[in-house]
């Protein structure tokens, strides 16, 4: 059978044998929980409360600042133990509330209760969403009721549910939908009310056969709802290519996916959705799979936000022989991390541990480019990562930026591919970083 | 023969006629060059080093001679190019002193530990994007990749125990090091200042501590030392200005950190 899919892309391994089968358990962190004030796109909050102001878990501790920012909510009881710079998982220091949390978890009230969603309009279900901080917790962060809120709403003919989880070994989406597809569909309801022109696509990749069947059996009483399957590939769930593949539409890169009549969101975040609207639950918790050959025991969890990476690390067993290397988010466009003692925000899913650093294997077979051509033929966006490297090298911005060089989105396909191990994606996304210094300067 | 005769006649001719159309051509669209910029140009060093800012030298000798650049423009000659130059243009040369560049970082491979094992593109620009912004222990630091040492023409610039160390006597200072580094570590400042505080961390204190055996924390203490108000403390980092500095060495031998050195 043949899957809608993308032009381009990869095919790596998808080591989500490791943890696909274990089902998600709730982690309660103890002691003390960190929320940096910017976990999404935009400005970051501002603090509304004070050192040793008790905090009660779904309170908000931070208000966003602007139309463009989201509120941050305490996701455990407990004091305000200071509010101060910590590191964070960017490795830079960042002004966070630290809140000392007393293992209650006592909620606020009101928190739990079930609203009928039919019943409220589309202004108050947008400022619930605001209220309770959703933002994209696929991995972006942006503010949630701002992508809810597109110029033409009547316009909005789609919205695709995101659940195609292309980044290998993250299975915390899958395990979502398997075990709660409620939540997914629910979210999708509140969205679909929203739209009243639009249908929604539930799209997975066909690697996923148990979660395709769940959502199928979730959504058998739906009108406007469907599952599509999608071939599985690299990086098919990102925002352009899963637009591409759903409707066939393309999109250019100054477009969003709203002036193509699509409103794209990840299962996680319908699932925050759901929460916020119908059972009044501001985002306080969300999947997160802890994986790799190095973790004794590789899970998925339902983690508080503000918990550190080192102690849900610990709640996988810990580390077993040799470390190599930490990943936080999926091994082609995740980060490198050198210390775990950083809080989990909004839009991580993911912590590896590899006994094997694949980039350092890489660069003891660097050679010069061979002009094989591979990296043009697997670049999801269409460009030619050889002449961009080239022109980054020489540091030729104004050459680089008429091939499109900016247009990158930096997701390792073309260094994946590569035979000669060349390290584009870093080259690219270093001189995407100087060419706009140089701009704002 | 008489194939050749008429051969030689016709490309005589020929030659004649376009030798003389490129003689008028000379005369009707010559372009007045102004004596003075080639004399200018001569007097340049010739590096092409764009130290000045211009395109070249020859980019500088032309803005010269129109009035748009100083004499002494160019800071890789100093003070012997503008004397000629301003002999050539008549008139007088503001002195303006050698110019150096000066790293402000001190945190040597023992001092700044590295925090990870960097694996990746070998240039400054490229580790300096990393989560953390260093490979380092602090994220001001120098990088040790030796950016600047490329950009350097005139062999001035080295990578020592991990950060950067200027030849002074080689130093022009062009500042091409200065538009490279993506720390923004490195200063132009005058050659005859003596002391500088070696140290580009903005962190409160007890963090640069934790970061870097030599790093300014900002206490204050050269600033009470100093009795010509040279140093100033300005985001947890001192300064000294190199125009008010007399080279006493009093802050020096008090700051804890031992970061104010001799250059």
């Amino acid at each position: 059978m043949r899957h809608n899919t993308f032009r381009g892309g990869v095919h790596p391994a998808a080591m989500k044998e490791l943890s696909c089968n274990k089902p998600i358990t709730y982690h309660r962190a103890k002691g003390e929980m960190v929320f940096p004030l910017s976990q999404h796109i935009g400005k970051p909050a501002v603090p509304v409360v004070k050192k040793n102001d008790p905090v009660l878990a779904g309170q908000i501790i931070a208000r966003a600042d602007g139309f463009v920012s989201a509120n941050i909510i305490s996701s455990c009881s407990g004091k305000v133990a200071a509010i101060e710079p910590r590191l964070t998982s960017s490795g830079l220091m960042a002004p966070c509330i630290v809140i000392d949390n007393d293992g209650e978890y006592t909620m606020k009230e009101g928190i739990g209760v079930e609203t009928d969603c039919a019943k409220l309009t589309s202004a108050q279900i947008l400022e619930k969403i605001q209220a309770a901080g959703v933002v994209g917790l696929g991995g972006a962060g942006f503010p949630t009721h701002v992508k809810l809120m597109p110029k033409n709403p009547d316009d909005i003919d789609y919205i695709i549910a995101n659940g195609a989880e292309c980044e290998p070994y993250i299975t915390c989406d899958d395990r979502l939908m398997q075990e709660q597809p409620g939540w997914v569909v629910g979210g999708l309801r509140v969205v679909l009310q929203l739209f009243p022109h639009a249908r929604a696509v539930i799209a997975i990749e066909n690697n996923k056969p148990q979660a395709i069947e769940s959502m199928r059996k979730a959504i058998a009483n739906e009108q406007r709802m469907e599952v599509m399957v999608l071939k599985t590939k690299f990086p098919q769930g990102g925002e352009r290519n899963l637009v591409h593949a759903v409707t066939g539409r393309k999109m250019a890169s100054t477009d969003l996916p709203a002036n193509l009549g699509c409103i794209v969101d990840n299962v996680t975040t319908l699932a925050a959705i759901y929460h916020a609207v119908c059972l009044n639950e501001p985002l306080m918790e969300k999947g997160f799979t802890v994986t790799g050959d190095a973790v004794a025991e590789p899970g998925n969890f339902l983690v508080k936000i503000g918990t550190s990476f080192a102690e849900i690390l610990e709640a996988a067993g810990g580390i077993k022989g040799d470390l190599k290397k930490l990943i936080i988010g999926g091994p082609m466009m995740g980060v490198a991390a050198t210390d775990l003692n950083v809080p989990i925000c909004k839009a991580y899913n993911a912590l590896i541990c590899l006994s094997e650093d694949p980039v350092e294997l890489a660069e003891e077979q660097m050679t010069a480019c061979i002009r094989c051509g591979r990296c043009t033929r697997v670049c999801p966006v269409g460009l030619t990562p050889q002449a961009m490297a080239v022109a980054a090298e020489k540091k030729d911005f104004a050459r680089y930026e008429k091939i499109h060089g900016l247009d990158c989105l930096a997701c390792g396909s073309c260094t994946y591919i590569c035979p000669a191990k060349r390290p584009l994606t870093q080259l690219f996304k270093q001189t995407k970083q100087m060419i706009l210094s140089r701009r704002k300067r | 023969m008489s194939i050749i005769i008429a051969t030689t006649i016709v490309l005589a001719v020929v030659g004649l006629l376009i030798g003389l159309l490129l003689v008028s051509a000379n005369e009707k669209f010559k372009v007045e060059v102004d004596p003075r910029e080639e004399a200018v140009r001569e007097c340049l060093p010739g590096n092409n080093c764009g130290g000045c800012g211009m395109a070249g030298c020859d980019a500088l000798a032309a803005a010269i001679v129109k009035g748009e650049a100083p004499v002494n423009g160019c800071p890789v000659g100093g003070e012997k190019v503008a004397a000629q130059i301003s002999k050539i243009m008549g008139v007088e040369a503001e002195s303006t002193g050698k110019h150096v560049a000066f790293v402000k970082c001190a945190g040597t491979c023992e001092d700044a530990p590295r925090k990870c094992n960097y694996i990746g593109i070998q240039t400054c620009e490229a580790a300096a994007i990393i989560p953390g912004k260093s490979i380092k222990s602090c994220q001001y630091g120098c990088l040790g990749f030796g950016s600047c040492v490329k950009a350097c023409q005139f062999d001035a610039i080295h990578i020592v125990n991990g950060i950067a160390e200027v030849d002074r006597t080689k130093c022009y200072g062009c500042g091409a090091c200065v538009a490279t580094c993506p720390q923004h570590l490195i200063e132009i400042v005058p050659d005859n200042s003596v002391y500088a505080v070696r140290c580009s961390n903005h962190d409160k204190g007890a963090t640069v501590r934790k970061e870097c055996a030599s790093g300014c924390f900002g206490c204050g203490v050269c600033v009470k030392q100093c009795e010509h108000e040279a140093i100033t403390v300005v985001g947890n980092l001192a300064h000294i200005d190199g125009d008010k500095c007399v080279g006493c060495g009093k802050c020096a031998g008090k700051c804890p950190a031992k970061i104010i050195r001799v250059r």
